[in-house]
């Protein structure tokens, strides 16, 4: 029982994704409201946009934390992650501010199906990595 | 004769203004050019009688019981056409119902089917499919007796004609009376039997669509051996069917009659081969028409079958045998009688509403036709339908056969080969399956412009008016069942909608509590099924909601007790005054911001003249009321503002420096009530051109002037028109340019997206506060539109360029003045909200157009103008199996400029089918188009030109495989290309937007010009969109003609309204133009009028004034004054063709060696040029593709 860098790093990794996974229910929480009608497609993509970036960026995060405490293997299962979030960053429509939801078209019933599934899937992915980083944290805890 | 002909027969076959009702008495003299006199009588009874009709309908609808005449009886009078549209509508869409209500009329007019009492409803239709008897004693009875009569009750056998009318040949001709009467009833029979079809379908039919097709398939199999000799297969095909066939036929006496029409097609191809043809279209039929004498050794075996069934056609085949082969029809005349006889009594009527394209005649065959057939018969259905209209100028000739001898007993009539000639060409279209070998046809374009689709409903809204279909229009007239019926068709589902088009005689209510579905909050409409008299049920979501008391009351005739007569029911296009619910805030009131660039390039270019003038004169006529505002902005670096405070005896100016913080600089007298400081806007207007005459300033800072404007009309909402000469290069917002000169015509076009979101965000908060900003671009250079139109783009908005203007050209000038004043004294409607519902099971995909989307089916139009149209993708949610109608309902929710709160509603009602073929032949190419070319644009914004370009193509062969596939043709390269007669056009005009500005490459094109043409492409209504894709090319000889021909029998000179020939309508190919010849090209915006070099110099005098070309100069616009017959009847044409734009068309006239030539050959998309393929070419492509 050791409480070495690795644990740390997956102890940090447990709360970010925690909040990984509060992202990403909100994501889906705020296109089923466009969906349904509830919001107006530009007050949402301003309180959906400043989001954007923290999500992306803590990922990114903790992944810099498994890359310095040589996790290979929870890096790996990451890695696919941070691609889409780097292709889908590149390939935002234009616009001055941050984020990637463009009101005028954030309604398109492709655009809208499309992050709502992105954002379904994102769910999934964080939880179980949430419970991998569980195991992960416990087995080096007790490894050594 | 012949020339004579020419005339007389196009006005004859397609009515002057396209009114179907009178298109119904031209057809008449058409048909009976002899004793014309008696024609005109008759034409003149007709009228009198359809004028008679509404009321006697209102009458009946009154009664509201359906005095329901039956159909052979009640022909003559119950035409009811519903009255409550106007004019316009009535053109275009009131006929059809009309007609049909005509024939149909013995239905309870208006009276939703569901309210009758069930006995007239069904039993009515059933007696009339199964009654065979009855049937027969009517039929027989009409024929030889009723002709006259039917041809006046029985409008509908001319509104056919109508439709047809660029097939028109069949009206034109008959030249003998007695045929043509012949040959009008026969048609009666015919439609008759198309009514029965349709009928059964609804009443009592079990088995509807895929059994309705088999009729016209085994026509086409008739058809096919002759046609087709080649084809082994087919023939070997024929045999089995037609058994069945026969057999259907004697048991139900429809199918026989139904049978009869389609050989005569054939027989009627022949004809045309006999004839001298001209044309290219007559000589292919020419060779086709050789192999039937082959086909006819085949035929006689196959006649015995026929004749047993008492099929006549067959004989028809060949003509030169029809004489022997009319005693096997005679031996049946009362075989032959019967299978007619029960379509008289369907006079009642979809025949009318049946498009070319309508599957469901053929329902008659229900009964017999085993399912299994089906499957076999389309394989045979393929036969091309060869027998292209002639151009109307050949129809004289195509009428010799008409010269045999003719029975005098009406049976005789069917067995007569000749009336079904020419009754037969227009009725195997009818059939709407007929197919088309496009690689052998290559002049598919019909000489008269082409009627939309029309939308045959069941027989429970049969006789409901449906929305008019330059209101909105429906991708398919006959929506797929599921979404893999959708797929396997491989065509865009969607609607096309023109909802704020000016129309007349709008109905127009004001009532305390609106109807509407208290679930899905659907307005009531003609397509609702009423429980009862308390309940009705919607016919979007289903819901049974309860009546309010007061809308049993009648506001026409002060009356309780009818619910159908209520205009909400009567009419699918209505305008409800909206009560205060209806209100989020005091209706506002009209508010016009006009910002100018006066920047030098905007002051060389002299816009600021002609568009302070325009405003000037128009002043007063600006929609509003006496609290309407009105301010100026002008901008260059710095913003100018002027102040028309009271008091002042001139406005005065303020000029904002600060452009990276713009704040206003005075509260008020900035927005200037219009009524009350008309002098000092008068002033200012005086003034503002000379103000900025001689600044030199480089600079224009849009993006300062837009955010001050917005402060300015925050708190009322309004529009704000934006003048752009340059590049907007100061301030916020400021662009740099983007295009590279050198790549104008580069395969890959880079730059169409907007380079900054400023202007979209400016939108977006624009349409927030219910602002509109229109652009007008005037631009000298390149002045990236595809980022600043998106001002308009999302806040409802309209853009309109000008390039390259100078105020030295005076086309330019004057172009921009007639659009300028239209922009100006147009409606417009405010604070706008639109929201399209669907029947549950659908939902839309994606909206095209200018507004911003609010929620899933809402759109935001801050403005909205008669000049916007919209598009709609429609995805399925669910599947409609159960389900036999869906609606589209668009509610457009405004303000008008008077302040006042209202509400217009569309509905569209279209049947579902399950049926592959249905599907197909029941596409509307037009609408088709007008959806990819709208959904292409998005593609090639999301992605790249090439992809867009590479849609096109696919999406054609995509269409066509499918079609084969649903046709069951075998697969291999058979050297046609077969495409169904909805679909034929469309290879065509997929070409014209491959070569159009907005999608062409290869072609030197400047960005901005392709931006706002794609720009176009999602705003234009449909009817201009195809004149800006595919122009209409005519050949005005005939008009010359035509007034020189009614000058030499001055006699009839007293009649001004006397109507104007039919011209037809060119392909876009210059194998078309001669040197002798003037033509017209109608893009639009601009008629081009090509002067060949060889036009015959009395003719130049009388038209344009000159005794020869080289009179005219390179670039000549306008028509000069000249009184002549010619000039007179030019200028009608040209009123004509304006009718429906919103301002009329610059005509520019190019001289065959003129420099401008190019402009006018650059449009003719049909012929190769360097980097594209000529429209051959294109085919062929398409069918190397086509597996």
């Amino acid at each position: 029982m050791v409480f070495n860098f690795t644990a740390f790093t997956y102890i940090v990794a447990l709360i970010g994704d925690a909040f990984l996974i509060f992202f990403a229910i909100f994501h889906v929480i705020a296109f089923d409201e466009l969906k349904t009608d509830y919001k107006n497609p530009i007050d949402q993509c301003n309180s959906l946009n400043p989001l954007v970036l923290p999500e992306y960026l803590l990922h990114i995060f903790l992944n810099l934390l498994f890359l310095v405490c040589g996790e290979w293997f929870s890096l790996a299962i990451n890695i696919p992650l941070i691609a889409y979030h780097i292709w889908r960053y590149k390939t935002r429509p234009v616009m001055s501010g941050p984020g990637l939801y463009d009101p005028t078209t954030v309604l398109k019933t492709d655009t809208l199906s499309r992050n709502m599934r992105e954002g379904w899937i994102k769910l999934a992915v964080y939880l179980i990595s949430f419970f991998y980083y569980i195991y992960g944290m416990v087995y080096s805890l007790i490894s050594t | 004769m012949s020339a004579y002909n020419q005339n007389f027969v196009p006005p004859a076959a397609a009515p002057a203004n396209g009114n179907q009702g009178s298109s119904l008495v031209n057809g008449l003299p058409g048909a009976v050019p002899h004793q014309q006199q008696p024609p005109q009588a008759a034409a003149a009874q007709q009228y009198l009688q359809q004028k008679a009709q509404p009321q006697l309908q209102q009458q009946q609808q009154q009664f509201q019981q359906p005095p329901v005449p039956y159909p052979g009886s009640s022909n003559n009078s119950s035409q009811p056409p519903p009255l409550q549209f106007n004019s316009n509508i009535v053109n275009k869409f009131l006929p059809p119902s009309s007609t049909s209500a005509n024939n149909g009329a013995p239905p309870p007019s208006t009276l939703p089917s569901h309210l009758r009492p069930p006995t007239a409803n069904g039993p009515t239709t059933l007696t009339n499919g199964s009654n065979g008897a009855n049937s027969a004693n009517s039929s027989r009875t009409a024929s030889p007796g009723l002709m006259s009569v039917p041809q006046q009750g029985g409008a509908p056998p001319m509104p056919q004609n109508t439709q047809y009318a660029h097939g028109a040949p069949p009206p034109a001709a008959r030249p003998i009376q007695p045929q043509s009467v012949a040959s009008l009833t026969s048609n009666m029979h015919q439609m008759n039997m198309n009514r029965t079809n349709g009928q059964p379908s609804a009443n009592t039919a079990p088995t509807p669509q895929q059994l309705q097709q088999v009729p016209p398939q085994q026509q086409q199999q008739h058809q096919h051996p002759l046609a087709n000799p080649m084809t082994g297969p087919f023939m070997g095909n024929k045999p089995p069917n037609l058994n069945p066939s026969a057999s259907r036929v004697i048991g139900s006496p429809p199918t026989g009659g139904a049978q009869p029409v389609p050989v005569p097609a054939s027989g009627q191809r022949i004809m045309y081969g006999g004839t001298p043809a001209s044309n290219d279209q007559q000589n292919n039929n020419l060779q086709r028409a050789a192999p039937p004498p082959g086909a006819g050794t085949a035929w006689p075996p196959s006649l015995p079958k026929a004749a047993v069934p008492g099929i006549p056609p067959p004989m028809q085949t060949q003509p030169q045998a029809q004489l022997a082969s009319f005693a096997p029809p005679q031996p049946q005349p009362q075989a032959q009688s019967a299978p007619f006889a029960p379509p008289q009594q369907y006079q009642y009527g979809q025949a009318y509403q049946q498009p070319l394209h309508q599957p469901p005649l053929p329902q008659q065959q229900q009964p017999a036709p085993p399912p299994g057939m089906f499957g076999a018969q389309t394989s045979s259905a393929p036969l091309q339908y060869q027998a292209q209209p002639p151009p109307p100028s050949m129809q004289p000739q195509g009428q010799h056969p008409y010269a045999q001898p003719q029975p005098t007993s009406g049976p005789p009539q069917l067995g007569a080969p000749v009336p079904l000639n020419v009754a037969q060409q227009g009725f195997s279209r009818l059939w709407g399956q007929d197919t088309i070998d496009l690689m052998q046809n290559r002049h598919i374009l019909s000489p008269a412009t082409l009627p939309a689709p029309k939308v045959v409903l069941h027989n429970q809204f049969h006789e409901s008016i449906n929305c008019s279909p330059s209101i909105m229009r429906c991708t398919v007239t006959k929506i797929p069942e599921t979404n893999s019926l959708l797929q396997k068709s491989r065509l865009p589902l969607g609607i096309v909608i023109h909802p704020f088009r000016d129309v007349n005689n709008l109905p127009v209510i004001q009532c305390i509590n609106i109807v509407r579905c208290r679930l899905c909050r659907t307005y009531i409409n003609p397509f609702v099924y009423f429980v009862d008299s308390k309940m009705w049920k919607c016919n979007l979501c289903y819901r049974v909601n309860e009546l309010p008391e007061d809308f049993q009351f009648d506001p026409a005739t002060k009356t309780y007790g009818d619910v159908t007569r209520r205009p909400e029911v009567r009419s699918s296009t209505i305008e409800f005054i909206a009560p205060s619910e209806y209100m989020l805030r005091p209706p506002q009131p009209a508010m016009y911001l006009f910002l100018f660039d006066v920047s030098i390039i905007a002051q060389q270019s002299g816009y600021l003249e002609a568009a302070c003038s325009v405003l000037n004169r128009h002043l007063d006529e600006m929609p509003g009321d006496a609290r309407t505002q009105v301010g100026f902005i002008c901008y260059d670096s710095f913003v100018h503002f002027y102040s028309m405070a009271e008091g002042l005896n001139q406005p005065h100016e303020m000029t904002l420096l600060d452009i990276d913080e713009p704040f206003l600089p005075r509260p008020d007298s900035l927005l200037v009530n219009l009524k009350e400081c008309k002098e000092l806007v008068r002033d200012l207007l005086k003034l503002l051109p000379k103000r900025f005459a001689h600044t030199h300033d480089p600079g224009s800072a849009l993006g300062s002037a837009l955010q001050v404007a917005f402060k300015l009309m925050q708190s009322s909402g309004g529009r704000i028109t934006v003048f752009q000469a340059c590049l907007p290069n100061k301030g916020p917002g400021s662009l740099e340019p983007r295009e590279d000169p050198n790549n104008r015509s580069a395969k890959d076009v880079a730059h169409l997206n907007p380079a900054t979101d400023f202007y979209k965000r400016f939108a977006l908060e624009c349409s927030g506060y219910q602002i509109a900003c229109d652009l007008f671009l005037m631009n000298q250079q390149y002045s990236d539109m595809a980022t600043i139109s998106g001002i308009s783009k999302h806040s409802g908005g309209c853009v309109h360029h000008f390039p390259l203007y100078q105020k030295t050209k005076q086309h330019m000038v004057d172009s921009f003045r007639m659009c300028f004043k239209r922009y100006l004294t147009r409606k417009i409607g405010f604070e706008a909200v639109m929201r399209i519902r669907c029947t549950r099971g659908l939902q839309v995909h994606t909206f095209h157009g200018n507004f911003f989307v609010r929620s899933t089916d809402l759109l935001s139009l801050p403005n909205v103008n008669p000049d916007a149209g919209y598009g709609m993708q429609i995805s399925y949610e669910e599947s409609l199996t159960d389900v036999k109608t869906i609606c589209f309902q668009a509610a457009l929710l405004y303000t008008n400029s008077e302040g006042e709160r209202r509400i217009r509603v569309h509905t569209v009602c279209l049947p579902v089918t399950s049926s592959l073929p249905e599907v197909m032949h029941s596409a509307d190419t037009e609408a088709i188009i007008g959806l990819l070319s709208k959904m292409a644009v998005d593609r090639s914004i999301a992605s790249n030109l090439s992809d867009a370009r590479d849609a096109f193509i696919n999406a054609t062969i995509d269409v066509f495989n499918a079609f084969k596939i649903a046709q069951n043709l075998p697969s291999g390269q058979s050297g046609q290309l077969i495409a169904p007669r909805s679909l034929a056009l469309m290879p065509l005009y997929i070409l014209g937007l491959l070569k159009h500005p907005a999608f062409r490459v290869g072609t030197s094109t400047r960005l901005d010009d392709r931006v706002y043409a794609m720009d176009c492409m999602k705003t234009l209504p449909l009817d201009q969109l195809m004149k800006f894709v595919y122009p209409e090319l005519y050949k005005i000889d005939v008009l010359i003609y035509h007034a020189r021909n009614s000058n030499a029998s001055t006699t009839e000179e007293d009649d001004e309204e006397e109507p104007l020939p039919e011209v037809p309508r060119l392909q876009l190919s210059a194998e078309h133009l001669d040197s002798r010849s003037i033509f017209l090209m109608d893009c639009g915006q601009l008629i081009m009028l090509y002067v060949g070099l060889n036009v015959p110099p009395d003719v130049l005098e009388a038209v344009l004034g000159i005794s020869s070309t080289a009179e005219l100069g390179d670039y000549v616009y306008g028509l000069p004054h000249i009184v002549s017959a010619e000039y007179d009847i030019l200028q009608r044409f040209l009123l004509r063709l304006n009718y429906d734009k919103p301002y009329s068309a610059l005509v520019q006239i190019i001289r065959d060696t003129s420099t401008a030539k190019g402009q006018f050959i650059e449009r003719l998309t049909d012929d190769r040029s360097e980097s594209s393929l000529s429209y051959y070419e294109f085919l062929q492509h398409i069918r190397a593709q086509v597996k």
